[in-house]
């Protein structure tokens, strides 16, 4: 059996192994949803009431059939209602989800616009002051914590510049592209910062291992300039390993970056789930955490597609 | 090990990486033994954000308290977490990964598709799950991030595992009648123990900034205590007045993880034998 149809088959087993986890593990937090939904004014519901507000959650029958019913409507695409929203917990995933993506794909673009000219460029000068330089500042990159980075860039632009990120009401991109960028532009730097060191670095070490390779040494022996070899020959090659990483880290970003968007006071997927947690919202996390490790593994999945799509010799081989 | 260090020393990032980490020990273990400047949870009002001075290297905070002490003290308290947090999870990677490719079948599906579970999820997620079902707290913390990197050290022992069962040293010791505990800790542990110091570098390094992360949340380490994601946390709202507060853990952060890749860059060179060839 191939690997990815291998892979396919695993996906609805793991999945519903996230499921069960999932469902356990909020449950086993101490509290319950009535009193966290409600607060002090908990203590004013009559015992009437209480089971009434249970019954209407469902939160009145024992944890398999509350599994059940929920996973049962998972599968018509039915997450249940969120206790503090009192909404579809799909409403208010989609309400939150597009910020996640949109953050995603901006760091990423950053990442992979100033990290493969910057990688490529150190192979091509290796060992020179331009690749040190470079390397140095990659290793920094990779070792800093996004959220260090969100508080170093707000604390340079308040003195450097006597200005604060916009962190009023945040503003979808579909209402006023400028104004929402603005506002996104800080925290996917912060996200892109260690994400574009860890592509330099990759494309760097990937760039040297293939100007090592057979193919390059005919190349350069045919007559071919050092410059066309390294962009005809070398970079589609040495570009496999960054598109797995980047598919990686996309798929991480797409969970949302709990702490950025937290510094950043951003409504994304991420602080959601976090205040769901804090307050015990159990179909709110369960369904947004389900929703979170699916994006994960689908895009997972897809990287390990391309990769076997895009390198020949893997091609090949299984053919 | 002691051939192992000098292989580092000689590294030219190991080197760097083994000095940054050895200052940092010495201040961990210090900052943890009571060998700090001023005692880091004593207050002194007075002194209240006082930048960096003589008397007090990296400044005062709030309460006057002294931040290089402080410093000293949420380092020692960072190490801890990491490294127990790594201890165990790679521990626990290691039976579980070379148990999973020594019995394979049920075993090794159950462990793997277990594993798998664990990694579809974000893992700042996965711990803020954990924290939260048993309260805020150091050994909180280092369940949190021991069930995070657990899968990860799980993979990285399998696969080498499974490729090392089938070898014909493997296959000799066994005609010989060792008996398959043996093998297993002497001959396949052992040569796993390459792949797993690179990955344990590297988890220290994850290990310290998701410690420091869970802190910055205040779901890690509590005040009154010291710890890095505390005192930048803390800083968030003085760093104008009070920039020393927000740059002196965020150096000592970064200077921590810094070394500890650093480490773990010179460990892949010097252990993969692929790479050891080229060098040679």
């Amino acid at each position: 059996m191939s690997y990815p149809i291998k892979r396919l088959l695993v996906f609805p087993l793991v999945m519903l192994g996230v499921s069960v986890f999932v469902f356990i593990a909020i449950r086993l937090v101490p509290g319950d949803a009535i009193t966290a939904m409600l607060g002090t004014e908990s203590g004013l519901l009559t015992p009437a009431q209480r089971d009434a507000l249970s019954a209407y959650f469902g939160l009145d029958q024992n944890w398999f059939i509350q599994f059940w019913r929920w996973f049962a409507g998972v599968l018509q695409g039915n997450f249940g209602i969120s206790t503090t929203y009192g909404k579809p917990v799909m409403t208010i995933i989609w309400q939150h989800f597009p910020l996640t993506l949109e953050l995603a794909i901006l760091s990423m673009l950053i990442a992979l616009s100033i990290g493969i000219p910057a990688g490529i460029y150190a192979a091509a000068h290796k060992d020179r002051p331009s690749d040190l330089i470079l390397r140095i500042v990659a290793m920094f990159g990779q070792s800093t914590p996004s959220f260090v980075v969100g508080l170093l860039l707000i604390y340079l632009l308040s003195v450097g510049f006597g200005v604060l990120p916009e962190m009023g009401t945040f503003v979808p991109i579909t209402e006023d592209p400028l104004a929402n960028l603005a506002q996104m532009i800080l925290p996917a730097i912060t996200l892109g910062t260690a994400f574009a060191a860890a592509v330099i670095r990759m494309s760097r070490s990937t760039m040297l291992d293939i100007l090592q390779e057979d193919y390059v040494r005919t190349a350069r022996s045919k007559g071919m300039s050092r410059r066309r070899v390294i962009w005809r020959h070398a970079l589609p090659n040495a570009l496999i390993p960054v598109i797995t990483l980047s598919g990686v880290e996309f798929g991480y970003l797409l969970g949302g970056a709990v702490l950025v968007e937290q510094i950043f006071a951003l409504p994304g997927l991420g602080r959601t789930v976090l205040d769901a947690i804090l307050q015990r919202d159990y179909a709110l996390v369960q369904g947004s955490v389900l929703f979170i490790a699916f994006n994960f593994m689908i895009v997972n999945l897809l990287v390990d597609l391309a990769y076997a799509a895009l390198d020949p010799r893997i091609r090949f081989e299984t053919k | 090990m002691t051939a192992l260090l000098k292989d580092i020393a000689r590294h030219p990032s190991g080197r760097i990486g083994l000095i940054t980490f050895a200052v940092f020990l010495i201040a961990a273990v210090m900052g943890k033994t009571g060998f700090t400047p001023y005692d880091p949870l004593m207050q002194d009002r007075i002194a209240r954000l006082q930048g960096p001075s003589a008397a007090h290297w990296f400044g005062t905070d709030l309460f006057g308290r002294d931040v290089f002490s402080r410093l000293m003290d949420g380092i020692g308290q960072s190490f801890i977490i990491s490294f127990f947090s790594v201890g165990i999870a790679s521990l626990l990677g290691a039976v579980l990964g070379l148990t999973a490719a020594w019995f394979a079948g049920l075993w090794d599906g159950a462990v793997m598709r277990f594993m798998d579970v664990l990694l579809a999820f974000p893992a700042i997620l996965l711990a803020l799950l954990i924290i939260t079902i048993f309260g805020p707290g150091t050994w909180t913390s280092v369940l949190a991030i021991a069930i995070v990197y657990t899968p990860i050290f799980t993979r990285v022992v399998r696969g080498p595992a499974l490729s090392l069962r089938r070898r014909d040293f493997v296959d000799a010791a066994r005609t010989f009648g060792s008996s398959r505990r043996y093998i297993m800790t002497r001959h396949l542990a052992l040569n796993l123990v390459a792949p797993l110091t690179v990955q344990v570098t590297l988890a220290l390094a994850w290990a310290l900034v998701t410690e420091a992360g869970l802190s910055f949340l205040g779901l890690g380490t509590q005040p009154p205590n010291a710890s890095l994601g505390l005192m930048l946390s803390d800083a968030r709202n003085l760093m104008e007045l009070a920039p020393w507060l927000l740059w002196m853990p965020a150096v000592a952060l970064m200077l921590a993880v810094l070394s500890f890749n650093l480490l773990g860059d010179a460990l892949r060179d010097i252990l993969d034998p692929k790479t050891r060839r080229r060098l040679a």
